[in-house]
């Protein structure tokens, strides 16, 4: 009727058997954490955009749509490029140590070598996420003399340069970040991909 | 003691001034007391909770990326529900697990609610005190019927539209109010994106709540009582004179946790198999034609509910429209449903195990047992004149198991005289249990060839 | 011991009548040899299916870079299976509009995705395998499993022109015949058998006829090819869905299962 318990072989069942039963619900909870990933529509969506750029003249911009974010492409001028050194001291961050960039986008352009005439960058504002207007017009009335071309956001008054970089003292914190890219040919850009 | 043990009674002690655990955890477990020789057919009341939480967690996490949208996607005949169902099963990630575990425990649980319910008919677990505990399981049985039937409409394939669309005509036939009572349901002359979205939050809120809350009724009810047992003993009548504990009754933790935590592995067993390797199960579980999208104009040539309504649709289709109208059937589908509820009062007979019953009641669970199973089968083929006269045969059976109770269940003694102490179970027992099962399988199947 | 044996036998029991309840009813069919995990055989049929049912059929949930599962990559699945400039990650739509298709065929194409699922592999199998020549028909084509149906012979230069023969009684399979089966009819009491066979008149691309045979095994082969691509389409996950169905039911039965059940013994040992 009542033989002795042997407690120290119940807790080691217990243990054991409990320890499979973790197993299990590991397991079971497997598919239902993983439903929460993006699903191959999601994916898809995400995929890579390819942008045609042989007819881009020189001083345009174009947008495209990645992720359901805004993407600039701006062919810049001789002149545009050559104004990036010069506004430097204007800048919270001329040499991008701070904001999210492909390595190969980490120089004084911002831009990939073999075109670091092309600015491919986001087009949403580091601070609250507007999309800011692009300015290529010199020493406008509401921007000042000093301006020499860039983007505006009309939100809360941020400015960037012709690439992407934060001036200092406006509320964005962070230059303009550059999604990986690469180009396919002379004509075609692909934009969310490097590899 | 140590200082986690320590810390754990401070925390319990600080809940407990201000909420019952322990009370509770003594009340309803480990010092509530269940009768000690509970056998196969009581791992289904557990197991029925199971399917309830699998059904839940599953539901939820195939309403985060379901659409209840009837509207065809543009250029094609294919709705964006149908279509939300595919993106479910292919682009989410683990998404085809989770629907064949709700497909599959939809099934599980009228297995295991059928099997639950006969335990009730076999042990007499709705005599008095318990009338009240089959009240509310009867309430939860047409919740449950009702769930289904909801949830059946939603991948809006062509089952799923006109299954909707045949048994909410049923309403129609209801003399003077039927046909608006239709319109009223479906929200729309025809089943359409109205019926889908309100059947979709009825499915998905409305009913889960109700069946949640008379699942508790169910168990406060069951637990104020005690449970009955396969001799049909009250071994509440047998306490030891200085604890008060039933001579015959265990805890229920440790002694059933465990019991059923066995059980519940068991089951998997037989779930995964269904999940991963039949999940359409020959069609019964999925069936074929919900793979085509609905289409309003085209009917499939053979319309049959789900299996686990077939007994029912075949008392339907049995009954003949008499009088001009053919509600007949569908009053006589509702009483089969209805009527179960009332067997605490139909049966007369003051024992209540099957055991210590006598050749009457025997005879008569048994001809109702083929009748119900008999009928499930014609209800789910066709019909043609031999099955139309078997499916009212059987469905005379079925309702005379009912009807007639009062009388044979009034004098109607066992060989065995009720014993005063629960028995323990034997070799003898065993095999006449599987003899019957095997019995009641085989029997099924040779039925099934042959009509 | 014996009641736990007895739970399990009884319980899986009780789900196995079923399937015996599934009837198929109608039309004779043909047995397709189901080979979903040859993944070889299943592009060979995504091969057939992208170059011949793609123009009017859609198959709106299937991905193309869902191929990838058959161990191709998306380098070979945009060069040897897509036509259009979709992405590889877009499904397999149709050019057509619904509405179109039901104004030239009668009847819109339905969408394929799920049409191994709704009409099982034989129904596929034998459909394809069924069509003959018919004058009466706006196409010029019947089919033998689904009467006067909207859908011309795509598959006629593979295949070759087939007639269909109604012959009296049982016959012999005399001539070059493709497909032969019987149907019996009720009529005054007695059995009434008919032959139907269809007779190959003109052999195509995979067919040949040979010393007055019909030699259909090629054509045969590529349409087992197809019906698995179908099958596989309309469930892609199907293989690892048995592939971890092995290992789930492995760990439940010989792991979870007997733990469970010596707990409980050690437990209930209290009690006797």
């Amino acid at each position: 009727m009542t033989n002795q318990v042997d407690n120290s072989k119940r807790r080691f069942l217990t243990l054991a058997t409990g320890a499979v039963g973790g197993v299990a619900v590991v397991g079971v909870a497997t598919p239902f954490i993983a439903s929460f990933f993006p699903s191959e529509r999601a994916k898809a969506a995400g995929a890579p955009v390819e942008v045609d750029i042989s007819k881009l003249e020189p001083g345009q911009k174009i947008d495209v749509e990645w992720r359901g974010k805004p993407v600039w492409v701006v062919n810049r001028t001789k002149e545009m490029v050559d104004s990036l050194a010069k506004i430097e001291s204007k800048l919270t961050d001329p040499d991008s140590n701070g904001s999210d960039q492909p390595e190969y986008a980490k120089n004084k352009t911002r831009a990939r070598a073999d075109k670091a005439n092309v600015l491919v960058a986001l087009g949403v504002c580091t601070h609250l996420g507007c999309s800011p207007t692009f300015r290529p017009d010199l020493a406008p009335a509401d921007l000042g003399a000093d301006w020499m071309g860039g983007f505006y956001c009309p939100c809360h008054g941020s400015k960037f340069d012709l690439a992407g970089r934060v001036y200092s003292g406006v509320p964005a914190p962070k230059n303009l970040d550059i999604p990986p890219y690469k180009y396919l040919n002379d004509a075609v850009l692909l934009v969310g991909e490097d590899k | 003691m140590s200082k986690l043990q320590a810390l754990t009674n401070t925390v319990v002690n600080w809940v407990d001034d201000r909420f019952p655990v322990t009370a509770s955890w003594k009340a309803h477990m480990s010092e509530y007391y269940a009768p000690k020789n509970f056998n196969f057919w009581y791992y289904f009341g557990s197991l029925a909770l199971l399917v309830l939480v699998i059904q839940i967690v599953t539901g939820i996490f195939l309403t985060m990326n379901y659409k209840p949208d009837g509207s065809l996607i543009p250029g094609t005949n294919v709705s964006v529900a149908f279509n939300s169902v595919e993106y479910i099963m292919r682009d989410v990630a683990g998404g085809w697990i989770i629907r064949y575990m709700h497909s599959t425990g939809a099934s599980m649980f009228f297995v295991v609610v059928y099997l639950h319910m006969f335990r009730g008919l076999v042990y007499g677990s709705y005599k008095q005190p318990r009338e009240l505990i089959w009240i509310f399981g009867m309430l939860i049985f047409l919740c449950l019927m009702a769930e289904a039937f909801l949830g059946y409409l939603l991948p809006w394939g062509q089952m799923s539209f006109w299954g909707a669309q045949v048994i909410v005509n049923l309403f129609a036939s209801i003399p003077v109010i039927g046909p608006d009572l239709s319109v009223w349901i479906r929200g729309d002359f025809v089943v359409s994106d109205a019926t889908l979205n309100r059947f979709f939050a009825l499915h998905v809120i409305a009913v889960p709540l109700v069946l949640l809350g008379l699942v508790v009724a169910h168990l406060v009810a069951l637990h104020e009582v005690g449970s009955n047992n396969p001799d049909g003993v009250e071994i509440k009548k047998n306490k030891d004179p200085k604890t008060g504990i039933p001579l015959d009754g265990i805890p229920m933790h440790p002694y059933y946790t465990i019991k059923d935590i066995f059980g519940v592995a068991v089951f998997l067993v037989i779930f995964s198999y269904v999940v991963f390797f039949a999940p359409e199960m020959g069609g019964f579980f999925l069936e074929h034609p919900n793979f085509d999208p609905a289409d309003p104009l085209k009917t499939p040539p053979h319309i049959a509910p789900v299996w686990y309504f077939t007994p029912y649709y075949a008392i339907l289709r049995a009954i003949p429209s008499f009088l001009g109208t053919q509600v007949w059937g569908v009053i006589g589908m509702g009483a089969a449903v209805v009527i179960i509820a009332f067997l605490p009062w139909l049966d007369r007979s003051p024992v209540k195990s099957i055991r210590y019953r006598g050749k009457k009641f025997k005879t008569a669970l048994v001809l109702f047992l083929i009748s119900f199973i008999g009928l499930g089968i014609l209800g789910a083929k066709a019909p043609t004149e031999l099955r139309t006269i078997l499916s009212q045969i059987f469905s005379v059976i079925y309702f005379g198991f009912f009807l007639a109770m009062p009388f044979y269940t009034k004098n109607d003694p066992g060989t065995e005289p009720v014993p005063a102490r629960v028995t323990e179970t034997n070799t003898s027992r065993q095999l006449a249990f599987l003899m019957y099962v095997g019995i009641a399988i085989l029997g099924s199947f040779v039925f099934a060839k042959l009509v | 011991m014996k009641n736990k044996i007895a739970r399990i036998i009884a319980a899986c029991a009780l789900l196995a009548p079923l399937t015996a309840l599934a009837a198929s009813g109608g039309v004779a069919l043909d047995k397709v040899e189901l080979r979903v995990a040859n993944a070889e055989s299943v592009q060979r049929g995504a091969k057939v299916f992208v170059n011949y049912c793609l123009s009017c059929h859609g198959a709106s949930s299937m991905r193309y870079n869902r191929l990838t599962d058959l161990g191709l990559s998306e380098q070979q699945i945009k060069d040897n299976l897509m036509f259009a400039t979709d992405k590889v990650g877009d499904p397999m739509r149709v050019a057509m509009q619904a509405k179109d298709g039901k104004a030239w065929f009668g009847a819109t194409p339905p969408d394929l995705t799920l049409i191994a699922r709704s009409r099982g592999a034989d129904w596929l199998y034998t459909y394809l395998r069924s069509f003959y020549r018919d004058s009466s028909r706006p196409t010029g084509w019947n089919n033998a499993v689904f009467d006067k149906v909207g859908m011309p012979h795509v598959l006629w230069q593979l295949q070759g022109d087939l007639e269909l023969r109604t012959v009296e009684g049982k016959a012999e399979a005399k001539g070059p015949v493709a497909r032969s089966w019987e149907t019996v009819e009720h009529v005054n009491g007695k059995d009434k058998i008919t032959t139907h066979q269809l007779v190959l008149t003109k052999a195509g691309e995979l067919t040949r006829l040979e010393d007055g045979k019909a030699n259909m095994l090629d054509f045969d082969e590529r349409m087992t090819d197809l019906t698995n691509y179908m099958v596989w389409m309309s469930e892609p996950a199907q293989v690892k869905r048995e592939s971890i169905g092995y290992g789930v039911l492995l760990f439940l039965i010989f792991l979870l299962v007997p733990m469970t059940y010596i707990l409980k013994r050690e437990y209930w040992s209290d009690l006797h």
